[in-house]
């Protein structure tokens, strides 16, 4: 069972985000971390490989500083990791991201790809949509268990409606969602032996040539949010408390 | 033909779900502003009583896609070709999808493969003089928030629940009716839903819920919810949110979490009861209207973000609180 596995390198979730003079988002001194779902989709492919055999291939799109996570998920067991560098290629959209991610991975052979549910940076949680789109694959979101039968996959994730089992005949692409399993912690041994597999790394540039690089949604400008105006605190016993709030929900806020 | 925008209307139980709605409400401002035509878009059969629900949120013109086949059987590619072909042939200026788990899946398919954009979980569209429509997303878990825009056509978008004013019905409008038919090549299924297990929950769901009574780590175990619970059927059954201290804890599941990693909400009210208030927790529900924060430590950060801030013990505090609503809806009848 050959795996692919995207993952991307995003802020740490405890980093204040703020703009700098030419209205960009800071990323100086920023720690940076494995998306957390995708700490679920890695983790999900290593135990499928461990049970089924098979390669785990991590491939990211980013800036060189990827390699470092890239690193940490062949020292968490993958077998090889691919960087695709788009510093030199600014504003890819979902759409466009995707389709370099599709060029890139049309290149290895595979039975499955997982990514995490969605980039904790970006909220876009579409790219197992549209990987799935790229190779006219069936594709599931957001999942929380998977089993596998043979050459089909029995998964189950949460709707709208309730939480669903579907039976999807492999390939497929799947997102994870917490609670598929528990991550594991690196191991001396593991970072040692990520040290001589292999890292390849493209130029976007590359695997872009004849994209027309232009469309999708562009990045007009960011603003920050409004900060919400300081509260009232209420004083007095419990009961003069709730009175008072009950008092300011229905005549000032007027919610109930 | 008018340039028209595209409001997809995504059905659950036989109803029209409520993003849906609030879709049309603000889709039929930008047509107003923007000289174009509202169409509310259905992929199945036509039925009168969504023409005429359509047509009172603010449709002009209600297009119902079908095949030949059983939709009960479709999946996500399916819908996707059916909604694709149209927009293809169609060429509507912008359409506009409900940020549902459906619907975010069935936008990044469609943008994908008409190789446009999507502006996903957008929390605010305005009319633009260069691009018709420019979009504004919150990115970071809502630490920051991005204006989108795009050349392409059609502009696409999904709005996040309870973030677009709901309009007056007025049903004395109404809609034209269009019916189209896609052929759809006959191929084995690869994908096959085998069960459902219903949620149990009568309260709403939490994206789309007016009113959220969340609870933290402060609640102690399990067994203490119940008077979430209390106070939330006093308000009528709302939904019961809480953060992901509860849900690691395995007080509840995740479906109830609400948070960075967990669902994001902006209800009318949002009555956090024993949350410290992480910055996670917070980019899931400080877009919430109104913020109720009960806590013991009079340092906790959710007081900070609140609009009503009680300091004390939630467990003196929420059951009183409840007695409180029930005196006055008492009064009310």
């Amino acid at each position: 069972m050959d795996i692919i596995v995207c993952l991307k390198q995003t802020f740490d979730t405890e980093t204040v985000i703020w703009l700098n003079e030419k209205g960009e988002i800071n990323d100086k001194d920023v720690k940076l971390i494995i998306n957390p779902y995708d700490e679920f989709a890695l983790e999900e492919a290593l135990r499928v490989k461990e049970k089924l055999g098979g390669e785990v291939t991590v491939v990211s799109l980013g800036g060189v500083r990827t390699q470092e996570a890239l690193r940490a998920a062949l020292a968490l067991g993958a077998d090889k990791a691919m960087l695709i560098n788009c510093e030199n290629l600014t504003e890819l959209d979902e759409m466009m991201a995707a389709k370099i991610l599709a060029r890139a991975i049309n290149a290895l052979p595979f039975d499955m790809i997982f990514t995490g549910r969605m980039a904790i940076d970006s909220g876009g949680a579409q790219m197992a949509m549209r990987l799935a789109e790229e190779f006219d694959l069936p594709a599931v979101s957001g999942i929380t268990k998977i089993e596998l039968e043979g050459r089909t996959a029995v998964v189950q994730h949460e709707t709208d409606e309730g939480l669903e089992t579907v039976e999807v005949l492999l390939p497929a692409v799947f997102s994870a969602q917490k609670g598929l399993n528990e991550p594991r912690y690196p191991v001396m041994a593991g970072i040692l032996k990520a040290k001589k597999k292999p890292l390849d790394i493209i130029a976007a540039e590359e695997l872009a040539a004849g994209l027309p690089l232009q469309s999708g949604m562009k990045v007009r400008g960011y603003v920050a949010p409004e900060s919400r105006l300081p509260g009232r605190v209420l004083n007095g016993s419990a009961a003069e408390m709730t009175a008072e709030l009950v008092r300011l929900l229905r005549e000032e806020a007027k919610v109930v | 033909m008018a340039n028209r925008i595209w409001v997809y209307v995504e059905q659950y139980k036989g109803k029209i779900r409520k993003v849906s709605l609030e879709l049309l409400s603000k889709g039929r401002q930008l047509a107003r502003a923007n000289d174009c035509e509202l169409e509310a878009v259905v992929l199945g059969p036509e039925t009168a009583e969504l023409t005429a629900t359509a047509a009172a949120y603010g449709a002009e013109r209600v297009l119902f896609i079908t095949d030949e086949r059983d939709f009960a059987n479709y999946t996500i590619r399916e819908y996707t070709t059916l909604l694709a072909q149209l927009l293809q042939t169609d060429k509507p200026e912008a359409l506009l999808l409900g940020d549902t788990a459906r619907g975010r899946d069935l936008a990044a398919r469609t943008s994908q493969r008409l190789g446009v954009g999507l502006a996903a979980d957008c929390i605010a569209i305005e009319t633009d003089p260069d691009s018709f429509l420019k979009f504004k997303r919150p990115i970071y878990g809502g630490r920051l928030f991005a204006w989108l825009e795009s050349a392409n056509r059609p502009l696409m978008a999904t709005a996040r629940p309870n973030s677009f004013l709901l309009a007056e019905p007025d049903f004395t409008r109404t809609a034209s009716v269009r019916k189209e038919k896609v052929n759809l090549a006959i191929e084995a299924p690869r994908e096959v839903v085998k069960f459902v297990s219903k949620r149990a929950s009568k309260r709403p769901e939490l994206t789309e819920a007016d009113i959220i009574v969340a609870g933290g780590r402060g609640m102690g175990n399990a067994d203490n919810l119940h008077v979430l619970e209390d106070l939330a059927d006093t308000l009528g059954g709302v939904a019961i949110g809480a953060s992901r201290a509860v849900v690691d804890s395995g007080w509840r599941d995740m479906e109830y979490q609400v948070g960075q990693t967990g669902k994001t909400v902006s209800p009318a009210l949002y009555i956090a009861c024993g949350i410290s208030g992480s910055i996670q927790h917070l980019a899931g529900m400080n877009s919430s209207k109104v913020i109720v924060a009960i806590n013991r430590d009079p340092n906790a950060t959710i007081l900070d973000v609140a609009d009503y801030a009680l300091v004390g013990d939630l467990f003196d505090i929420v059951p009183k609180l409840t007695a409180e609503f029930q005196k006055l809806f008492k009064a009310d009848n």
